[in-house]
């Protein structure tokens, strides 16, 4: 049998060192992780469980709302605030998932949530993610649920989170904590693009621990939507999805913020379409064009071409419905 | 008081639900070892090598078997259909992915585990060939079994292609259905126990233990009396336990080989490919008609996959002999061999894939005539089997066109497609007719009446969550004349006397009918006791006007109970055996079910999302046994019905030949958001030709013509015909 080092930790101090370790993982929820160990495609050598931290506080500022990184998923959904606030980010975390396992799934797992790319989790296919240099069986194969947008050669694994499209659309900054000690990392900046080195996903570094997620509070948050598109109308990948954040003074857009989910290896902005969006009226037209912005380097397989006119579709209506609430 | 009819729970519900029930795996068996099978990667090629020694190392292995050191099974390893053809680690050729290839047996399931990730396996690959489209030039005819029976894979009634020619209007369309897998809750387990070199117990989750049987004795060369076989409850089914797989033989060779009891549960993604699904199916339909809509021509061709090593045949053309009024109608068959493992009966074989095909060609028909769909059945409605001149045992499928039109409003059905919006969306609705055969196996019972007057019954069906255990007790405790409470109906064993496959919707039939008989002649024979006995206060009555109800018997004032007669006649149970099978007289008739479908649909105009907003089907199955659990039944079927029209699709990887959407996440079946309101009802049928009885069966029936209602529901939202399943938003952009 293999060996598992299993280490609660009692610190945050504590829990980075465990973690640079080399082969450690973190372990909260488990939804992602312990699923992942079942099937032998993550095989940490040591579990470091950071669920007793006092990291699950949702802490409401003037400025806007830190959310601990173990913050259940159900409760940061649920939070008044949050719904005040960010509605966007409630509706993009009731849309993901199941009840149950949005009562467990944290914070910062949902960051770390790996792709559901099935090559990636079949032992018996070819991976670059799960095995680097391995090849990919998924680039000729069956292609429906994968990215247009962000991939390469070695991998085009598609990012499966829904919480995360809302945070880069609202322009979160992840808090973490390591050896060298604490930094605020962009949200745009924290999941990596597959490039030559898919197995590289997060910007983090050997035993770094996100703590906690910080989201401005804006006008446009206030009247942010999550729209998703899927197969099965709960518990299903999104085939596309978009957060908008819009802010329209006298018929114009003042501030425009927008990701894209179900299309992309990570949460997709357009900072282009954005830029068009500011200072144009409101109107179906507009959006159009922006949205031909976002996808305009959208490259499909075989089984996905779809996701580029969906995608487009997905977007006009979270804008439309933005703009009506703004 | 009679039981039969009534909404009675289930017997085995509290069981169930508080966890007492024990499925095959949790059957808790002294010294049990752990079995975990590992499959092949490739689908079409041949092992070249398997490295054990790394899994062999490790601590708490018993053994890891492989075609190399496999015992050599002395005896066949399939029989005649349903059996199906199985991997038994016996040679080197890999026929299709997820195919075992290797066993790795331990003391503990974590270390069997293991031990099964460390064996390596290299295999020579071939291409595989997945897609019945790529195979139609190798396209061959093969005999259909369905219902127990063999029939032809092609019909021909009068002359189809003159129909097309003479015709008004004509319809020539293509439908296809993916393949799909069953993923009943439950996996696939087995518990193997050997009390001695020729004599062997399975706790298996199956359809039928009798088959299990059959195919350890013939696979191990040994009495069929000498396997022992116990299912006692199953976590859902529908078809894919129908027969015994791989997984049942390799774990009484595992048991043999290590000599020590060996439980084997399949993995959910091993569910994918080993354990049968529905295949794919390519449908041509072609439908001729005049101006009024009467049907000049019929013809209805389905090409279905199956395996290089076994045929099973979707017979979705079947119904089309049977359910409209046509003069000239043609139907044929074809499989076609792919580098995938074995399909089989997956709910409804045939009729649920069939009548999308169908009925959405009818529709179409309806479209192009500017008919009502449902003026156009009525139009076409077939008061005798059209094929072959006989009657309908019974059919009341015009009652459940006019209940169910009714009861969904089908009056406010607009007839322009995407001419109506309800909050943005587009409404659309849809019909179709449901047709299923009433079918009808022999079976048997044991009754016997206790000293206390309450009777023990026994048959060994299975109770897949149907709620055989409740309705079966019901029939006995009417036949007998005793309150359901004093009737205990036990199931699931091989030394039961013998029932059929509890598939095909035919348990309610075949083996109500044998309860019915055997407690109707377990009560003559405790009348005619009582009646012959000087001790009896009826002594000297006649038999048949002795009245029994509630365990009394009574006549001309005077009464005994089961509990005296059993007494005097010297304590010990009173037992009788009989059995039921079909006649001279059921051949007479065309056995059908039917009903019709009806479905509202909303489509988002943009994002081409489908939402089933309402379901009425309304079901003429003979009579119903317990109004509860035929609604359940029937209900689940609708909801099914769902899942086929918008979700379900066993995708394969092409170049792997391997099913890749092989987890509960990516092969969707319907959450209960996707469910709006769902109603069956029943028009409730006497009908004395179709079995003793009169039951023609509600497992399947509530899955026909659902997902083609729904099709026809989209169709009429948007104006869009989709004639591949399933209808996922892509498909309506």
């Amino acid at each position: 049998m293999r060996q598992i080092a299993y280490q609660r930790a009692g610190s945050v101090d504590e829990a980075v060192q465990a973690a640079a370790q080399p082969e450690a993982a973190f372990l909260a929820g488990g939804t992602s992780l312990v699923d992942l160990m079942k099937l032998e495609v993550l095989n940490p050598a040591r579990v470091v469980d950071v669920t007793r931290l006092d990291l699950s506080r949702i802490e409401p500022r003037a400025d806007g709302i830190r959310l601990g990184a173990t913050a259940t998923n159900s409760a940061v959904a649920a939070h008044p605030e949050v719904k005040r606030r960010f509605p966007a980010l409630s509706q993009a975390l009731l849309s993901g998932a199941s009840p149950q396992l949005r009562n467990v799934a944290t914070v910062a797992g949902n960051l770390m949530q790996r792709t559901r790319c099935a090559y990636y989790r079949d032992l018996a296919t070819r991976c670059n993610k799960r095995s680097p240099g391995a090849g990919c069986d998924a680039i000729e194969g069956w292609t429906r649920m994968h990215a247009i947008l962000g991939g390469s050669e070695q991998c085009i694994a598609l990012h499966p989170s829904d919480m995360c499209v809302a945070l880069a659309a609202l322009e979160a900054t992840i808090h973490v904590r390591g050896q060298r000690g604490e930094r605020d990392i962009p949200f745009g900046d924290f999941h990596l693009l597959p490039g030559d080195h898919p197995e590289r996903e997060f910007a983090l570094e050997p035993g770094e621990l996100v703590t906690w997620v910080f989201v401005p509070a804006t006008a446009a948050a206030a009247r942010s939507r999550y729209v998703k598109v899927r197969d099965r109308i709960s518990y299903a990948f999104a085939l596309a999805s978009c957060a908008t954040a819009l802010e329209v003074a006298n018929g114009r857009i003042r501030v425009a913020r927008m990701a894209l989910g179900g299309v992309g290896t990570k949460p997709w902005r357009s900072l282009e379409a954005e830029r068009m969006l500011v200072g144009a009226t409101p109107r179906a037209e507009t959006f159009r064009r922006a949205a031909d912005v976002a996808l305009r380097d959208a490259r499909p397989r075989r089984d996905n071409a779809f996701k580029v006119e969906l995608a487009k579709r997905t977007m006009i209506r979270a804008l439309t419905l933005s703009a009506e609430g703004a | 008081m009679k039981s039969v009819g009534k909404p009675l729970v289930r017997i085995d519900g509290r069981a169930k639900v508080t966890g007492e029930a024990r499925y095959s795996y949790e059957v808790q068996v002294p010294g049990a070892a752990y079995a975990v099978l590992v499959t092949s990667g490739v689908a079409r090629g041949r092992l070249v090598e398997i490295d054990t020694s790394a899994a062999e190392r490790e601590p708490g292995v018993l053994a890891i078997i492989t075609p190399r050191n496999a015992i050599r099974l002395p005896g066949k390893l399939h029989g005649e259909p349903p059996d199906r053809v199985v991997q038994a680690l016996q040679d080197d050729r890999i026929l299709f992915s997820n195919q075992p290839v290797a066993v790795a047996v331990a003391d503990t399931l974590e270390r069997a585990t293991h031990a099964a990730l460390l064996v390596r396996v290299r295999a020579e690959a071939e291409p595989p060939s997945i897609r019945v489209q790529d195979a139609l030039d190798r396209a061959f005819p093969h005999d259909i079994v369905a219902g127990g029976r063999k029939q032809e894979p092609d019909s021909a009634h009068g002359d189809a292609a003159r129909g097309m020619r003479e015709a008004d209007a004509r319809i020539e369309q293509a439908y296809e259905v993916p393949p799909e897998t069953h993923s009943p809750m439950e996996p696939h387990a087995t518990i193997a126990l050997w009390n001695a070199p020729d004599r062997v117990t399975l706790y298996d989750s199956s359809q039928w233990v009798f088959a299990v049987r059959n195919k350890i004795a013939n696979a191990f060369a040994i009495p069929k009396e000498n396997v022992h076989v116990m299912t006692k409850f199953v976590g859902g089914a529908f078809g894919c336990k129908g027969s015994p797989w791989s997984h049942v033989i390799i774990a009484a060779l595992a048991a043999k080989q290590v000599g020590r009891p060996v439980k084997l549960v399949l993995t959910r993604q091993q569910m994918f490919g080993m354990v049968g699904g529905r295949p794919q199916t390519v449908q041509a339909v072609a439908l001729g008609a005049k101006k009024d809509g009467q049907l000049a021509a019929l013809r209805h061709e389905s090409t279905s996959a199956t395996s290089r090593f076994d045929v099973f045949v979707e017979a979705a053309a079947l119904q089309a002999r049977h359910i409209y009024a046509c003069p000239n109608i043609e139907t044929k068959h074809r499989v076609v061999r792919l580098d995938i493992g074995t399909p089989t009966f997956m709910r409804a074989p045939g009729e649920s894939s069939g009548s999308f095909a169908l009925e959405s060609a009818m529709d179409e028909l309806a479209h192009a005539l500017a008919l009502d769909p449902l003026a156009l059945r009525l139009k076409n409605y077939a008061e005798i089997d059209p094929s072959e001149g006989k009657p309908f045992s019974s059919k009341s499928l015009r009652q459940c066109y006019t209940e169910g039109a009714r009861r969904f409003g089908w009056d406010k059905r607009p007839a322009k497609p995407r001419s109506q919006t309800r909050e943005g969306l587009l409404l659309g609705m849809g019909m179709a007719t449901a047709s299923y055969p009433a079918n009808f196996s022999p079976a048997s019972a044991v009754a016997r009446m206790l000293p206390d007057g309450s009777a023990q019954v026994e048959s060994g069906t299975i109770d897949l969550g149907t709620g055989t255990y409740t309705v079966m007790a019901q029939v006995a405790a009417d036949a007998l004349g005793l309150p359901y409470e004093k009737v205990r109906f036990d199931l699931g064993d091989s030394e039961m006397p013998e029932a059929p496959i509890s598939a095909g919707s035919m348990t309610a039939a075949s083996v109500g009918s044998a309860v019915l008989l055997t407690c109707g002649a377990l009560r003559e024979k405790l009348v005619q006791l009582a009646v012959a006995d000087p001790a009896s206060p009826l002594h000297g009555a006649r038999t048949e006007e002795v009245r029994v109800e509630e365990g009394r018997l009574a006549a001309q004032g005077r009464s005994d109970t089961y509990a005296d007669v059993v007494r005097r006649a010297g304590e010990k149970p009173i037992e009788v055996r009989s059995k039921a099978a079909p006649g001279e007289e059921r051949k007479k008739y065309t056995n059908l079910a039917f009903g019709a479908q009806f479905a509202e649909v909303l489509v988002d105009p943009d994002l081409g999302s489908v939402r089933v907003s309402r379901m009425v089907g309304v079901f003429a199955p003979g009579r119903v046994l317990n109004a509860r659990t035929a609604r359940s039944q029937l209900m689940g079927g609708m909801v099914w019905g769902i899942g086929m029209a918008l979700l379900e699709h066993s995708v394969y990887d092409e170049k792997l030949g391997r099913i890749m959407s092989r987890d509960l996440a990516d092969y969707h079946v319907p959450g209960n958001a996707d469910v709006g309101v769902v109603e069956p009802y029943f028009i409730e049928e006497q009908d004395e030709h179709v079995n003793p009885a009169g039951v023609k069966g509600v497992g399947e029936l509530g899955l026909c013509g659902a997902a083609a209602a729904i099709a026809n529901a989209v169709f009429n939202a948007t104006g869009r015909r989709i004639r591949t399943l399933p209808i996922t938003p892509d498909k309506l952009l």
